[in-house]
Parts: structure tokens; C-alpha cells; sequence
């Protein structure tokens, strides 16, 4: 099959970009979009202009590296899916597929399609760890979790901090990927300790990155590659209240 | 911490949004259950004495009235702030954006949010011009129970048979259904008073409100002007 793919061209941070549209033949359906992607790319190459950036790691979704808006959707329109794991079947020969960076003022173009997503990493240094030696694995048994108490921590860990969320909320709010971070652990008795303060600072160096308000869209549920619940979101603002009210 | 750090924080301005929202909310259901009043067919006496009843809480009237601006000060400066915060987060549009569906909530009143809220915003002033300062004009008056007390009756019926006047609240009450649509929701989903068992319900309970709220302010220009002919001032009395 073969598409046009109409794609974000950006030199660096400075270059205001533009829209370039480049046609990909020979495209098997089910190459994965990342492999077109690299197929668009050895076409690039022979007809001698250069390559479009782009990122990707695991490509088994993961990793959370790899994150493009095609078609107005981050990650592409599947639910629960990473771009790594989209497949080229999803389109119709001979479409005009438009891929574009995630656009947000925390996540600076760096080139082409690649932004950088380093905001997040600061924001889990600004709390998203337990400070405590936990020691060795304790015996079995010994803190006693319930199921559904250990599930929902589980439900939030699962995010692997892509940024999907970031994209494709209409505030570029980043409260989807610290909500679940604040969850993991203010659900679980290792994270109690620092509990109040985490939310704080968290909640805090998100805004410093300049990530916009959540206006409870739930868009960023829907475009989540595991599904992450914006319940998340709301305990990320009670645990933050509870932080604020009561610490010094 | 101080509560200026919390107002500054993204989570603090949306608990600031949706306390003040659900405030506003409340005065709404009280604000049409009073209204509702203008349906009894006795000529305006009932709403005549709601408003005479609402004239005697005196003091407690002004600082109600005081406590609802403040409400409504602090929510349009929260919502200017959250919008305003929106357009420097986002930094170069997308040519393309659609909604993958599924959990979202994205719709027209969730993205209009800031449109509807600044037609309510030019509605609520010239509303209370209209009826709370009669447009400048002294007030018409009427004898109920032996003492003179405004009559709101006459003033709604004369203005709700103009046809600028009914279109401009009909129009201006499906503005207020689309904000409640997403707000009610968003306020309980801002006070983290959410978890999913009950997401689905409470979404649904918001379309019910914001249908009932808009609705009823809606039919009673409409009730007005096709139904009730313009009463003489000073008629709304048992004398």
C-alpha cells in the first residue's frame, strides 16, 4: 500500500516548523506506523534529503519513548495503544496520514517529532520516590494490603510517563501522568511517610513546568496507552489539599 | 502553607473554581424554585409576597448578595487564569485534533466553557439592571396584605412580552445549559469528590440539571410571552 504522510518538519527549538507532505510505497499492512515511519525514511535517504526524527525504544509499548498526535490523536486512534504499537491495516491506501510532535510549552520541540520530555523526570524528582530504606523484601504477609487497594496502586504504576496525556489534553495538562504518580504510592503503606509533602512538591514543579489547568475533559483517559483513570486525577487533588492544608 | 500558595497552584484554583461554581449552582436551583412562583395563576400575588418575603430578610439579604458576587468574582478570576494558563500551556496549535471517544468527556460545553461563561457574565449585569433595578425606573407598586411592596410580577410580564427581551433570555438560558452540563461534573471531579462506580451517574445526574436548570429559566419568557398578556401595573394585589 502506499500513503502520503504529511509531517512536522522543525530544524530545532528556534524554527518556527511547517508541514511537509512525503509519499511512502511499498508499505506492508502490517508493518507497525513506526516501521512506515523508518521505510519513509530510507526514501528520504535515497532521494537525498534528510531523515525525519523522530522516537522510539521498545517499540512493545512499553517503554513509553515513542508518542506522535497522527491524525489529530496522540498515539493514533486506538484506545489503549501506544504509536509503537499501531499498525499501517488501521489505514486505507492511498491516505494522507498527518503526524505531528506533541505540542506543549513543558515539552519543548527539540527536532521534527521529537520533544523533550524531560519535565517529567523533574517532577518525579521533585517527589515521585520513597525516601525510606525499605530494606530486603519483607516476609509475606506482613503488610497487609487489600486486593483492591494493591490493584488500584497497580492501575496507576502502569504508566510508563509518554506524555500522551499531555498532547492530547485541550489544556496540555499534565495532571493524567501526576495523578497516577501520586497515587502508586500514596495508596500503598511505603509511600505514607512522605505522603503529604510528595503531593505537594509534585503537584508544584508541574506547574513551574508550565502545564496547563485540567478541565476534567478526560481526554487524556481515553488517549492514555494503559488506560490510566482520571479517578487518579481526582485523588492527585485531594491528596494535594490534604498536603497543602495541614503541612507547614 | 499559605492559602495565596494554594490559589497560585493549578489543583487550589480549580477547588476555588468548582466551590464557587457549586455555590453559584445552589443559588440557581433557589433562584428557579422562587421563579417558579410566576406559573401560579392568582395575577403575581405569590411571587409578589416571595419578593416582599426576600425584601424583609434585610441584612441577611445584603450579605447574601455579597457573598454571591464574591463567588462570582472569584470564579470568573479562576476561569480567566485557567484559560489564560490553557493558551500558554498549549504553545502552537495542532492542525488536526480529534477526540478518541471512549472515556472522554470532551464535548461542545466541556470546550465552550469560556464562551458560555462570558455571555453569562454580560447576562448577569444587565439582568439585575433589568429586574432588580427595574431599569432605573422607580419601581412599580402594589397592596398586598394591606402594605405596598414592589411589584416584580408587572415587571417581568411587561418585559417578557417584548420579543428582544424573550429572545435574548431564551438564547442566553441554552448558554447556561451548556456550562452546567460540564460544570456540575467538573466541580465534584475538581473537589476529587469522584472515583469511577460513580462517574457515569454523576455525569448523567449533570445533563439532568443542567436540562431542568436551563429549562425551567428558559420557559418562563417563552410561558410569558405566548401565554400571558401584559398586566396593568399595580393589578398583581388581592385589593
Amino acid at each position: 500500500m502506499k500513503v502520503q504522510v504529511k509531517v512536522w518538519r522543525q530544524k530545532n527549538a528556534d524554527d518556527p516548523g511547517r508541514f511537509e507532505t512525503y509519499p511512502v510505497e511499498g508499505i506492508i499492512p502490517e508493518m507497525s506506523f513506526l516501521e512506515m515511519l523508518d521505510l519513509m525514511n530510507e526514501q528520504l535517504l535515497k532521494r537525498g534529503e534528510s531523515p525525519v526524527e523522530f522516537d522510539s525504544d521498545c517499540r512493545e509499548g512499553i517503554c513509553g519513548t515513542c508518542g506522535l498526535v497522527i491524525n489529530g490523536m496522540a498515539h493514533g486512534p486506538k484506545c489503549a495503544c501506544t504509536t509503537c504499537e499501531l499498525r499501517m491495516r488501521d489505514y486505507q491506501d492511498g491516505e494522507t496520514i498527518t503526524v505531528e510532535p506533541f505540542r506543549a510549552q513543558g515539552f519543548p520541540v527539540i527536532k521534527d517529532l521529537v520533544v523533550d520530555r524531560s519535565a517529567f523526570d523533574r517532577i518525579i524528582s521533585a517527589g515521585g520516590y520513597t525516601s525510606v530504606n525499605t530494606g530486603s523484601a519483607p516476609d509475606a504477609n506482613v503488610l497487609l494490603i487489600p486486593k483492591d487497594t494493591a490493584e488500584k496502586a497497580m492501575d496507576a504504576a502502569v504508566c510508563i510517563g509518554c506524555g500522551a496525556c499531555v498532547a492530547a489534553c485541550p489544556n496540555a495538562s499534565a495532571s493524567l501522568f501526576v495523578g497516577a504518580k501520586i497515587s502508586q504510592f500514596s495508596l500503598l503503606p511505603q509511600g505514607e511517610a512522605e505522603r503529604k509533602r510528595r503531593a505537594v512538591r509534585m503537584v508544584e514543579q508541574m506547574d513551574r513546568e508550565g502545564f496547563g489547568n485540567c478541565s476534567n475533559h478526560a481526554e487524556c483517559e481515553a488517549a492514555c496507552p494503559k488506560s490510566i483513570s482520571i479517578e487518579n486525577i481526582a485523588r492527585m487533588r485531594r491528596e494535594y489539599m490534604k498536603g497543602a492544608l495541614t503541612e507547614a | 502553607m499559605s492559602s495565596n500558595r494554594i490559589w497560585q497552584s493549578t489543583v487550589g484554583k480549580k477547588v476555588v473554581m468548582a466551590i464557587t461554581g457549586i455555590g453559584l449552582m445552589l443559588f440557581l436551583v433557589v433562584h428557579l424554585a422562587g421563579n417558579l412562583l410566576l406559573f401560579v395563576p392568582d395575577g403575581g400575588v405569590a411571587f409578589n409576597k416571595y419578593g416582599a418575603a426576600l425584601k424583609d430578610m434585610g441584612a441577611l439579604l445584603y450579605v447574601i448578595r455579597g457573598g454571591l458576587l464574591a463567588f462570582f468574582l472569584f470564579h470568573i478570576v479562576a476561569a480567566i487564569q485557567v484559560y489564560t494558563s490553557k493558551k500558554r500551556a498549549r504553545a502552537g496549535r495542532y492542525a488536526l485534533e480529534t477526540s478518541k471517544g471512549g472515556p472522554s468527556k470532551l464535548s461542545v460545553s466541556s470546550k465552550s466553557m469560556i464562551v458560555t461563561g462570558v455571555v453569562l457574565l454580560i447576562f448577569v449585569p444587565l439582568h439585575v439592571w433589568m429586574f432588580g433595578m427595574n431599569k432605573g425606573a422607580p419601581p412599580p407598586m402594589v397592596m398586598i396584605d394591606g402594605s405596598e411592596v414592589k411589584d416584580i410580577y408587572t415587571m417581568v410580564a411587561t418585559s417578557f412580552n417584548q420579543l428582544g427581551i424573550v429572545v435574548f433570555y431564551v438564547g442566553t438560558m441554552l448558554f447556561l445549559g451548556f456550562h452546567l452540563r460540564h460544570g456540575f461534573w467538573s466541580a465534584l471531579q475538581s473537589l476529587g469528590a469522584m472515583n469511577p462506580k460513580w462517574t457515569p451517574a454523576i455525569y448523567a445526574a449533570g445533563f439532568v440539571f443542567a436540562l431542568l436548570l436551563a429549562g425551567g429559566f428558559l420557559l418562563l419568557p417563552l410561558y410569558f410571552f405566548f401565554f400571558v398578556d401584559v398586566p396593568v401595573a399595580g393589578t398583581g394585589g388581592d385589593m
